[in-house]
């Protein structure tokens, strides 16, 4: 509707200086992109960083300090960048050329192949990776650096913005932390202190880790004693054990928006594309299919490649082919089972659905199980699958259109479309969770804001406006929903199942006596 | 098929259908002039701040009518025939129908003032006066200053949208304190504070005296009644109150006053014609309530009920525990029961006040000074839950348990900093002699 972008909203002359300090920074980057050799690559290394993360945020300052505490939208659908404009399309089109350039051609990032020296923009990183683990730097560590500053510099910026909200700042601070300490330091030191372990970020768990059960990875542990042995039965408590009892108590949130590297970034240097999530009802449908199609992928790619390594040597492990497809089988048949048995109600329609993903997954397991041999399965060679799901999944699918897409489909379109952890996490959320957005009885004066907001693309409105509580699997519990407003009507809270899901027709506030007749029907 | 018609794609109008819809197979059809689709009136400030495009306030997507039979008529009702169940359209064309509810809101009052139909006098409320802010006051620039005149909800928003833009705002208010006909007064004068902190130029006591163009007839400057001042500007908001949009009926045969008027069931005085939401007036007011409340949630709650009574289940108007809530600025507020300004307040009406020191928050609890029953509470930048108090009103609670128990009614966000001992400190303290 607007018919110009209002000057009001144009930065003042304090930020343009903030932004041309950043660019110097990133122009540095592309310098040495470019093959310059730079003469001190770690002054030009902390410069360059320096000037990134000094710039940014120099301009938060200017951009909230300067005014009161409070809601911090105005003009994000006028900006260009924050709108799908020119320079959304700009944005968008060089993070996905890097994505592609680093997951497939890293060689023109300066990696050196076969023990020659790094060049370009990987050699520039070459100092601090030889500070901090005494090698030189891989494509994946200028990645994880330029990961890591990204969720620091913006993260500040995303506590100033919501600098009256306790919620939002506590849980920034703790994706902050997780991705330097966990994601970035940690790493580093364990492979100065034992340089056999695979690289392992203690917080990424099966399926979103999907290489963590690559027989590489296992073999990797288990050759490393207790330390690697320890950290293998981790991973595996990760999902069976730790992730469920924080999901009960307190939601997917714990992981997906305090914890998560993938949601760290979504929430830090994604927070401007939030409101860029398709809320139609279409996208809700695309989106169940979509990601538990990833799902299914995931569980049969990985029970199919750690049955391939362990039919190598059959009979100097308890853990067989056959001990082990049995397992998984039961496994997955409890689970559906309870589900059945307790939640059949509450699926409703879903429950169909919940059958035919059942039976799918146990088919080709099954299939699998007994067409396949020492070199192939379900008739194609063993690694295919895996390899398959490394290039499609782990790195198109999350990489380059999840977060290169950032400006023209929102900051989740990973999470929402394709996390397979977020589908395990959302599935439990939904059934089987204290965790709800609770609507304040009949406040909602259905602005929008809520809906807006959510990256997840959840019509937030829809379930407020009719006084219901918000209980979906897709929900991270960002909190921002809450945070905009206006009425005071959302609260994210942990409290008993009982009386979670609460659909009414008549809202809090009308005759008693209407409220009876029409919602207890 | 019977054949409902609803005039007004607002709230009210858009409650009834889809209630209607959910208890029958009724052919229904909603006619508008504002806009194709129902939008959140509430939301259209958003827009003009960037926080959200105009098509995010529509709460259904646009398959949603279709699939639930809710034919929508774009077109502006000139006549109603009642004695011939006819709507008569400006376009030309007519429409029949077998039972009608008029649901067309408010408008925004004008006082007779000169120039107040000049280009760059407008309201905030319909669709259109957003569109014409846009025209007038697309940045400042174009818009070097603007005056709102009438210190009520909509004229604190219509500041916080110019404000977003860097437009110069003078607020002229009529009171000797913002809003302080409905807010008690420190509540009023911390609000009084908080627009002068967004560097809103706020005047109160001040009234509007005449309009001045330019040649063209756009607005030039604002004469102001105390001082003789003119101030000039480019727009001019009037915001002093809303009135019934209902001058279409006036030759009509159905009864209006200031509003249609309706008994407790919605009726009008002519058979099958019915009227909800802004646009109604009840011939005696509801307890406290005015006979005219244009408020969101009232109109929801005539639509819920109306449906019933449409449906063959002939039911009252019979609202709940009141209720609304608002934000200033930065400033969210929330009220349950019932809590009076200096105006019209109840002799036996005591009131608890407590402010935080910040500035920003508040609460005042009102309660019988006799019966020590509480009556109210208004709560500002703390969210309170809105079950927890419409129970302890219905149960009828005394001031001390409330304060003992207000903990059990916080929804703020989780780690939020919590007041509750504070309060109760400041409660018991004030009770006691010194």
């Amino acid at each position: 509707m607007s018919l110009a972008k209002p000057d009001a909203l144009d930065i003042n002359n304090k930020q343009k200086v903030a932004l041309a300090i950043g660019v110097i920074g990133l122009f540095i980057l592309a310098l040495a992109l470019f093959n310059t050799n730079f003469p001190n690559k770690g002054l030009f290394l902390t410069l360059s960083l320096g000037s990134i993360i000094g710039g940014i945020i120099m301009y938060s300052r200017e951009a909230y300090l300067t005014k009161l505490e409070g809601i911090k939208n105005d003009g994000v659908w006028f900006k260009s960048i924050s709108s799908r404009g020119v320079w959304g399309w700009i944005v968008g089109v060089i993070l996905t050329t890097f994505y592609i350039v680093l997951y497939f051609f890293p060689k023109y990032l300066g990696l050196g192949t076969d023990g020659a020296e790094n060049t370009g923009l990987i050699s520039l990183f070459d100092p601090l990776s030889q500070l901090l683990s005494g090698r030189n730097a891989s494509q994946w560590f200028v990645y994880g650096t330029l990961y890591t500053v990204a969720i620091l510099a913006f993260g500040y910026k995303f506590i100033l913005k919501y600098r009256h909200n306790r919620y939002q700042q506590l849980r920034t601070v703790s994706v902050m932390f997780f991705q330097l300490g966990f994601a970035f330091l940690i790493p580093e030191f364990m492979y100065v202190m034992n340089n056999d372990l695979p690289y392992y970020d203690l917080k990424s768990i099966w399926p979103l880790n999907y290489y963590i059960f690559d027989e590489w990875s296992v073999k990797g542990f288990l050759s490393n004693g207790n330390i690697g042995l320890a950290l293998l039965i981790f991973g595996i408590l990760s999902i069976f054990v730790i992730t469920p009892i924080l999901t009960y108590k307190y939601g997917k949130r714990w992981y997906c928006s305090w914890v998560c590297g993938c949601g760290g970034l979504a929430e830090t240097a994604g927070d401007s594309f939030r409101q860029l999530s398709s809320k139609k009802m279409s996208a809700w449908k695309l989106e169940r299919w979509l990601i538990h199609t990833v799902l299914v992928f995931s569980i049969v790619m990985t029970v199919a490649m750690v049955y391939t390594y362990l039919g190598y040597d059959k009979n100097d492990f308890w853990l067989t082919r056959d001990v082990f497809i049995s397992l998984v089988i039961g496994f997955l048949t409890l689970v559906f089972a309870a589900v059945m048995f307790f939640k059949r109600q509450e699926l409703g329609k879903d429950a169909k659905y919940g059958a035919i993903g059942y039976f799918i997954v146990i088919t080709l397991l099954l299939v699998m199980h007994f067409t396949g041999n020492t070199d192939h399965l379900f008739y194609i060679k063993a690694g295919a699958l895996r390899s398959a799901y490394g290039i499609y999944i782990g790195s198109i699918f999350s990489g380059v259109i999840g977060t290169g897409f950032y400006p023209i489909l929102g900051n989740r379109s990973w999470c929402r479309f394709g996390c397979p952890m977020a589908a395990i996490l959302g599935f439990q959320q939904r059934l089987f969770s204290k965790f709800r957005i609770t609507t304040n009885g009949g406040q909602c004066i259905s602005c929008g804001n809520c809906s807006n907001s959510c990256e997840m693309g959840i019509d937030v409105r829809h379930y407020a406006q009719k006084g219901e509580n918000i209980v979906r699997s897709s929900c991270v519990g960002c909190g921002i929903c809450s945070a905009v407003c206006p009425r005071g009507v959302l609260k994210l809270e942990n409290d008993s199942m009982k009386g979670r899901i609460n659909p009414t027709e008549v809202l809090l506030g009308n005759d008693v006596d209407l409220m009876d007749l029409v919602n207890q029907k | 098929m019977e054949h409902i018609v609803i005039i007004g794609n607002g709230i009210s109008g858009v409650t009834l259908a889809r209630h209607i819809r959910k208890l029958s197979d009724k052919k229904i059809t909603i006619v508008s002039a504002e806009a194709d689709y129902f939008f959140s009136r509430t939301a259209l400030m958003y827009v003009y701040m960037g926080h959200m495009k105009f098509e995010h306030t529509q709460p259904y997507e646009n398959w949603f009518w279709k699939k639930n039979r809710i034919e929508l008529k774009k077109g502006y009702v000139k006549q109603v025939e009642t004695a011939t169940k006819t709507l008569h359209f400006a376009e030309g064309d007519t429409l029949h129908y077998d039972k009608l509810i008029i649901a067309t809101g408010s408008k925004p009052n004008k006082f007779g003032w000169p120039g107040q139909d000049l280009n760059g006098v407008m309201g905030m409320y319909h669709k259109q006066d957003l569109e014409n802010l846009e025209v007038h006051a697309p940045n400042n620039e174009v818009c070097k200053r603007a005056v709102i005149v009438g210190g009520g909800l909509i004229g604190i928003e219509l500041a916080e949208m110019l404000n977003s833009r860097s437009i110069p705002v003078t607020f002229l208010v009529r009171e000797d304190s913002f809003w302080n006909g409905v807010l008690p007064k420190g509540e009023s004068e911390m609000i009084n504070r908080h627009i002068k902190n967004h560097h809103i130029d706020l005047r109160l006591s001040t009234n509007l005296k005449a309009i001045n163009s330019d040649d063209n007839g756009n607005v030039k400057s604002v004469i102001i009644e105390e001082t003789s001042e003119e101030l000039e500007c480019n727009v001019v908001g009037l915001t002093a109150g809303v009135t019934p949009n209902i001058d279409f009926l006036k030759d009509s045969d159905i009864e209006i006053g200031r509003g249609v008027k309706v008994n407790r069931f919605l009726e009008t005085n002519i058979p099958d014609v019915y009227a909800i939401g802004d646009c109604a007036e009840q011939h005696e007011a509801i307890g406290n309530r005015r006979p005219i409340e244009a408020v969101w949630y009232t109109g929801r709650m005539m639509g819920e009920t109306l449906a019933q009574t449409i449906c063959g289940n002939k039911m009252e108007y019979k609202p709940g525990h009141w209720f609304n809530s608002a934000k200033f600025l930065d400033i969210e507020y929330q009220t349950y029961g019932w809590v009076f300004g200096e105006r019209g307040r109840p002799e036996y009406e005591q009131h608890f006040h407590w402010k935080h020191e910040d500035d920003t928050k508040c609460i005042t609890v009102a309660y019988d000074k006799n019966t020590h029953n509480f009556l109210g509470i208004n709560t500002f930048g703390i969210r309170m839950r809105h079950d927890v108090f419409d129970q302890w009103l219905t149960e009828k609670r005394d001031v001390d348990y409330v304060m003992n128990h207000l903990s059990e009614a916080n929804f703020d966000p989780e780690f939020y900093s919590r007041f509750e001992n504070e309060i109760l400190k400041a409660y018991t303290n004030q009770l006691q002699p010194v």
